[in-house]
């Protein structure tokens, strides 16, 4: 049983309002039997520090991702985890997280790959519920363990490959790193020196727009007129 | 060269993470970004006189004072704000550990410590390389401080 989805004006313009939750909807929901929040940060302390009642924490770094093959976890793994977080196939699963939701749209990427049906991000993050003055708590839920399937992973429908990318030349194209990798002048990320590519520059034909430019002041992603305007506008 | 050398208020720290478990080392981390003391007050709003730690994932700002000669002792004063406890924590356990120090102590402690902490499992390269820059920063001002005196 999910969750029925958030009926909001907003996310009525996009093309999956199913994917958004706002912070008035999860206060209202908060405690449903079909639903688990999950935390999912950059700053991994940051749950810790007080986090959404109910919510479990999932580690971009040490849950979803194999500790030695340089990929995400395999089936056994998710459903390991998933099984331990309290969430069955069928639970309508909340993220949010840090930074505009970075790592949290980032889990949500990873449960897609798995197929989890329902799984949506809450608009504005972490930041938006505390500036809301909304509750938190220390307190960390010991959910009952669940039977989660053994869902193997499948990447390629949404999940780009080089033979996509080629197929795809001639078509849009964004890079959604810094100026300064897209430029080239640097292979790395502003102020993360080890996470980097081995080769200044950008792929042929791609427009530079940074992922940030997505989110407004407050953390919630821009209207669908305003991500129009930032995706369709002609790189000067 | 200097010799390298752990100062004792450093290796108990060190002694403490080791002595956990990764979920412990992660609460008492936790712990340390908690007790990092504000900007003293002459510092406080005067961002000119702080250097930011660019290598940490989330703003970090450091500055230090070297007392009189022979020792030297160095105050070191950290500023980041407390949605970012991971460096805070770092910026703890480094102050902890090292505030108050003799220069040339200071100067002594091997640039791979945070390494022994026992948190490179748990804590992404990017995160243990912030901290191991905050050393070098400090160690480099101790040494700018030395050469313009």
């Amino acid at each position: 049983m999910t969750v029925a989805t958030e009926q909001n004006e907003k996310f009525a313009a996009y093309a999956h309002p199913e994917r958004l939750v706002s912070t008035e909807w999860l206060a209202a929901n908060l405690g449903s039997e079909s639903l688990v929040v999950v935390e999912s940060d950059e700053d991994i302390l940051l749950y810790d520090t007080g986090h959404i009642p109910g919510a479990v924490k999932i580690d971009w770094h040490t849950d979803l991702n194999d500790p030695v093959a340089r990929d995400y976890v395999d089936g056994q793994g998710f459903a390991d985890l998933m099984r331990a977080k309290g969430i069955s196939r069928d639970t309508t699963v909340v993220i949010y997280g840090d930074k505009s939701n970075w790592w949290a749209a980032y889990a949500l990427w990873v449960f897609t790959l798995f197929g989890h049906e329902d799984v949506r991000l809450l608009d504005g993050g972490r930041d938006k519920w505390i500036a809301e003055g909304r509750e938190l708590t220390t307190d960390v839920p010991q959910p009952a363990a669940t039977d989660y399937p053994v869902i193997e992973r499948n990447d390629a429908p949404i999940r780009a490959y080089l033979t996509d990318v080629l197929n795809h030349f001639g078509k849009p194209l964004i890079d959604v790193r810094s100026p300064e990798e897209y430029s080239g002048a640097r292979t790395t990320m502003p102020a993360y020196p080890e996470e980097g590519t081995l080769r200044g520059g950008h792929i042929p034909s791609a427009a530079s727009v940074p992922w940030g430019r997505a989110a407004a002041e407050d953390g919630t992603f821009r209207t669908r007129e305003e991500l129009e305007a930032i995706y369709k506008a002609r790189p000067a | 060269m200097t010799e390298q050398r752990i100062p004792a208020q450093l290796a108990e720290i060190i002694d403490d993470f080791q002595a956990m478990e990764e979920p412990e080392r992660l609460q008492l981390l936790l712990e340390f970004s908690r007790s990092l003391p504000d900007l003293p007050e002459h510092l406080a709003g005067q961002p000119e006189l702080l250097e930011q730690v660019v290598e940490c994932q989330s703003p970090l700002f450091l500055a230090l004072e070297l007392g009189e000669a022979p020792g030297q002792p160095v105050e070191i004063f950290f500023s980041a704000p407390p949605e970012a406890p991971t460096t805070r924590g770092f910026a703890g356990v480094l102050h902890e550990g090292l505030n108050g120090l003799p220069a040339d102590d200071i100067l002594a402690v091997p640039d791979d410590v945070p390494d022994q902490l026992g948190l490179t499992r748990a804590i992404t390269p990017l995160r243990m390389r912030g901290m191991t820059a905050m050393l070098a920063r400090i160690k480099r001002q101790i040494n700018d401080a030395r050469a313009a005196a």
